[in-house]
This record gives C-alpha cells, structure tokens and sequence, in this order.
C-alpha cells in the first residue's frame, strides 16, 4: 500500500506540473502546437529523449535481454546512437529551417507542400496514425504490466483476478491504465506542447535519477558488484539450463542453490563449448525449452526461446532507429526549438543519455535471468527485480514511478501529434485556417485528443498480453520503411510525388503482409533472421526511386523553396 | 578536419558496430560488465564524440541564418 501512495503522489506531482504549464501557456495555437519555436537547449534535449525512450526502453529492453541477453543493447541502443544523433543532424534542423521559414506544424504540411500535392496529406494521415496506435499501446501496456507485481497484495479482496497468481491483490493493468491515460491526458490538454516539453523534462530527470538508483540497490542485493557476472543461468556440462543462487527473501540476501535448480535444457545439446556459459552474456545464437506454470491449471507447459541474436538479425537491426525521421510528434518537438543551436546538445548528448538508461537495464535483464523463473512475462521483468531485490516500499514506489516517467514522456507527445496533424492537417486544411479563431483550433484539437485517448485505452485492453519490444518493433519498422521518402524530398531534388506517393503505399504494403505473418505484433523474421524493416526500407527506396525517375519532376518553384542556392542560404 | 572526414568517421563507426569477433565471448571486464556490452557502451561514448566533431567542422552555419533571416 506505501507504495501504491508514492505512485498516486508522483502522479498528483504531474497533474500540478500541467497545472503550472497551463498558467505559462500564451493561448495561441502556435503555443500550443510547437510552444512557439521557444524550446531552449536542454528542455529540447530531455523532451525529444524522453520521446524515444518510453516503456519500449526501460520495460521492452529489461524483458528482452532477460529473453535474449545483452545483444540488446548492441541491437537497439548503441546503433540508434549513431542512428538517430545523425538523423537529428541530417534531417532534424533542415526540417526545423523549413519549418520555421515556411511556418510549417507538421509533418503533413511539409510534404503537401515539397510534393505539391493534397492527397499526399490525406494518404499519410492514416498511416501515419496506424503507426503510431501501437506505440502509443505499449506504453499503456507497459505500465499496466509494471504496477501490477509492485501492489501487489495491496487489495486482496478487490482485485481478485491477478495475471499471475503470486500478483493477487495489486492494481489491474485496466486500473494502470486508465489513470495514466488520464493523467497525461490532463497535462497534454492543458499545456500543449509546452506542457508536454516541461513534463517530459521533469520525468526523463526522473526515469534517468530513478533508473540509476534501482540499478545500485539490485547491485547491492545480488552481493555487490563483482558478485553479479555470477548471477546469470548457466549452462552446465549436460546442458542443462541452471539458476546458481536464489534471493532469500526472509535474509534479503542471495543465497547458493546446492544443487543449482535446473529450470530449461538446451535444445539438441551436442556442442562441449557450451558447457558453463552464461547464454545471457554472449550473443551466439542457443536454442533452449523453458517450462512455465498456467495461472488457472498450475500444470507446467513447455515452450522454447532462442538465447543470443543471429548475426543477421543483428546487422539488419540498423534499418529500426532510421524510423526516428519519421516520427510525427518528433518533428513537432524539433519545430519547438528556439534556434537550430537548440539542436547542439541533443545531437551530442543523445547518445550518451541512452547509455545511462539502457547499459543498467539490459545487465538487469540479464541478471534476472538467474534469480526469475524463466516463464515470467518480459514485460513484467523488470518490477519483478525491484519487487524481489528491493524491499523498501517507498523506494519501490518511486523506482516504479520513474518507469511511469518514461512512459508518460513519450504517450504526451504522442497524444499532442495526433491533434495537431488531425486539426492542421484535415479540420482546417479542408475548411480553412480563415474560418476557425484560435481558440476554435485548439478546442478541436483537444477533442481529437481525448478521443485518440479513449481509442488507445480501448485497444491497450484488447491487447493486453503484447510483447511490449515486439510490438515497439513493429511500430519502428513502419517508420523506417517511409524514411526514403523524408529523406529523399530533402536530399533529391528529382524525388517526384508520385514517386513519393508510391514510395509510401509500399512501405505500408509491405509492412502489412509482415505485420499479418507475425500475427500481429509477434516477433518476426525473414528467412536466415532479416528483420522485416530492412525489406520494407529497400522496397520502398526502389519504388521511389524507379517511379521518381519514370515522372515528371516538381516545379521549378518548389525546387527553389526547398533546394535554395548557396549564395539564398 | 572538415565534412568528409566527419562522414568517414560515421562510415567506420556503422562498421565497427558489427563486432562479430566478440560474438561468442563472456567474459567480464571491471568484474561484471560482458565484453560485448562494454564494447558497445564504449561505442555509444564514440557516437557523442563523433556529434562533438560534426557540430564542431560540419555544422550547417547557412541553413540556420536561412531559418533566422526570415523571421
């Protein structure tokens, strides 16, 4: 129950936050789409960080390196690094000038605009809001899945019917969820984007303190820091699948299993090599059979896992962080900055923040996989750690509201692009800027607001059960595939609208015949291991390229407007 | 240093990410830290580095006077 306050506290903090933010927001529409291209350095830095990083980050990779080791980090981190500073650099202050020259809001309106074209608008919309209903679904899913194991117990006699029997008592994930749509919910409606850039600000300084703070006290109970390489599964001479220690929870400390508990066997155990391994250290690829208890029967059920990443998947993996340029709601953040200097420090910093928070998370992940009953749901991996290795409820609740953090600080900004492309985009687009006041423009895009909330909420609870990484993946892989269209119509100036047109509907071609093979959300990959964005991204290029070359070229004037001489710039 | 050497930085950094020769390698450095993890930690600290350098010799001065000028 302490732990349930600290939670509700730091939720009642954010309501006051947005409170506060309302009180700074000037009333315009330009406020309150992009905060009137006032956001400085830092304020840029923590919201488009916070933006990346939501539950996929501190929840998806936590479970996926309990699933998979620390090829996760190698996977998504250290490539988006790279990836996504040099996006920022290429992509995000060339958008950011136009933006501002052009005065431009979206991302719709830049295309329209480079492509000479209206229904461009009208094809992207709807993609662009498919997209993102599975981003926006992991991050309630992902909070849901958290509170869960830290309550539990708090209800016993309310809520009855738990995920997992040991969680009876603490709040449902529908309970999680509604709130924490609610509450951001509340902030978005009343701060704009300069609300979502103070609350993204505030929380990522809370996920980034929290995150450090969970990591030294799971250090602490795993018998310190040389104690840890220890923890994880081991593979023993008869290749079975051993957990060495357990955690005492009566001592709060980790004691040696004597014999170490067998919980999987290696499929097709013939290679000597593998014998002592710790799979979670290494990323060669190992198939293995866990066991895991149904709830409802108790009776345990067999089900494999791949250990490791093949070194396909992993080099393809490169094609998932190029989704970045393509994020509606972060090109709004970019058109916040103050000046194109706004972007120095992101460009730096961004790479080294997402060092901070994923390195802790993937050796937890990994450590976990030693201490936790392999069946456990990777989401849940994460608060199963702190709830075991932590015993403080206090601090329990307050690592538990720095996962919350992260989350809320990219649904914001979610939930604020998808009014502002539905009010800009279609509402006055089609009826006219003329015709509405500002007052009109911001009401509508609160309603949109509220109902892609209600929507979002209303499928999270559909798809409760979803691999919150896998799922972000698809997401990521849909972006990716309509990146040659951003980043042609500002690099070639030949990048003609059908070309562009047809670019897009076979990113979404191709990503649907996927995204249906996987059954919807699955992990999924193409023959040796190719991650399905990779084949998405080049059908794409191809098509743009080849319809591009085969059509006429834009106007000379449009050329001019996005392709200025040296000597205009 | 100037453009190229920036981008022939980013090239050689994309190729030093597939570090398949510490693929099948656990052992720990400082302890506790898998050689593969701190390998691409090291590499996050040389993606900051490598933004340092591109702000510092590539930094687009005339897009942003473009974006100013025209307030």
């Amino acid at each position: 129950m302490t732990t349930l306050i600290v939670i509700v506290g730091y939720l009642c903090l954010l309501l006051a936050l947005g409170f506060f933010s309302n009180k700074l927001f000037r009333g315009t529409s330009k406020d309150y789409f992009v905060a009137s291209h006032s956001i400085g350095p830092f304020l840029l830095l923590m919201s488009v960080f916070g933006t990346t990083m939501t539950a996929f980050a501190l929840v998806g990779s936590t479970g996926k390196s309990f699933e998979r080791g620390i090829g996760t980090y190698g996977l998504m981190a250290s490539i988006s690094g790279l990836v996504h500073a040099a996006i920022f650099f290429l992509i995000g202050i060339r958008l950011w000038a136009f933006g501002k020259k052009h005065g431009f809001i979206t991302q719709i309106q830049f295309f329209r605009a480079r492509f000479e074209s209206d229904s461009i608008g009208y094809l992207l919309f709807p993609i662009l809001v498919l997209l993102i209903i599975p981003y926006l679904l992991i991050g309630i899913i992902g909070a849901g899945k958290t509170i869960e194991p830290v309550t539990a117990g708090a209800f016993p006699a309310l809520f009855t019917n738990p995920t997992a029997p040991q969680w009876l008592g603490g709040v449902p994930p529908w309970l999680t969820g509604l709130v924490v749509s609610l509450v951001v919910l509340s902030y978005v409606f009343m701060g704009g984007s300069r609300g979502a850039a103070f609350a993204n600000t505030f929380q990522t300084i809370v996920f980034m303190i929290m995150g450090l703070v969970a990591f030294v006290f799971i250090i602490n109970a795993l018998g310190g820091v040389n104690n840890t390489g220890k923890v994880p599964a081991r593979i023993n001479d008869k290749g079975l699948v051993v957990q060495d220690y357990q955690f005492d929870k009566q001592k709060a400390q980790l004691t040696t299993n004597v014999p170490p508990k067998p919980v999987g066997r290696v499929v097709d155990f013939e290679d000597p090599s593998l014998s002592d391994q710790q799979p979670h250290f290494w990323r060669e690829p190992v198939k293995v059979e866990f066991k895991k208890k149904n709830p409802k029967t108790g009776e345990l059920i067999p089900f494999e896992r791949e250990l490791g990443i093949p070194f396909i998947t992993f080099v393809t993996y490169l094609f998932i962080p190029l989704s970045v340029g393509m994020f509606p709601h972060l090109f709004q953040h970019w058109l916040t900055a103050r000046s194109a200097k706004s972007f120095r420090l992101t460009v730096i910093a961004h790479p080294l923040c997402i060092m901070i928070v994923w390195v802790p998370c993937v050796l937890v992940g990994a450590w976990a996989s030693g201490v936790l009953p392999p069946g456990i749901p990777p989401p849940a991996v994460l608060s199963a750690m702190l709830t075991l290795l932590v015993g403080d409820p206090v601090l329990i609740g307050l690592l538990t509201a720095g996962v919350l953090a992260a989350i809320m600080s990219s649904l914001d900004s979610q939930f604020l692009c998808l009014g502002t492309i539905f009010t800009n985009d279609i509402v006055i687009h089609r009826a006219g800027e003329k015709n509405y006041s500002d007052k009109q423009i911001i009401f509508i895009a609160r309603c949109f607001i509220v109902v892609i909330v209600a929507l979002t909420y209303g499928l999270a609870m559909l798809a409760k059960n979803a691999n919150v990484f896998d799922l972000a993946i698809w997401c990521f892989s849909g972006f990716s595939a309509l990146f040659p269209v951003i980043f042609a119509a500002l690099y070639w100036k030949r990048t003609s609208k059908q070309g562009a047109v047809a670019s897009i509907i076979a990113a979404l071609l191709t990503w649907l015949y996927y995204f249906h093979q996987s059954g919807y959300g699955g992990e999924y990959m193409v023959g040796p291991g190719i991650v399905p964005a990779a084949i998405c991204f080049v059908v794409a290029a191809l098509v743009l390229i080849v319809v591009s070359l085969f059509t006429d070229p834009p106007s000379e004037e449009t050329l001019t407007k996005f392709f200025p001489e040296k000597s205009e710039l | 240093m100037g453009k190229a050497t920036v981008w022939a930085l980013f090239v050689i950094l994309f190729f030093l990410h597939q570090d398949f020769w510490w693929w099948e390698d656990s052992n720990l450095i400082f302890g506790f830290m898998p050689i593969g993890l701190a390998y691409h930690a090291a590499f996050s600290i040389a993606c900051a580095c490598l933004g340092f350098l591109a702000i510092r010799y590539a930094w687009p001065h005339d897009l942003e006077k473009f974006a100013d000028d025209h307030d």
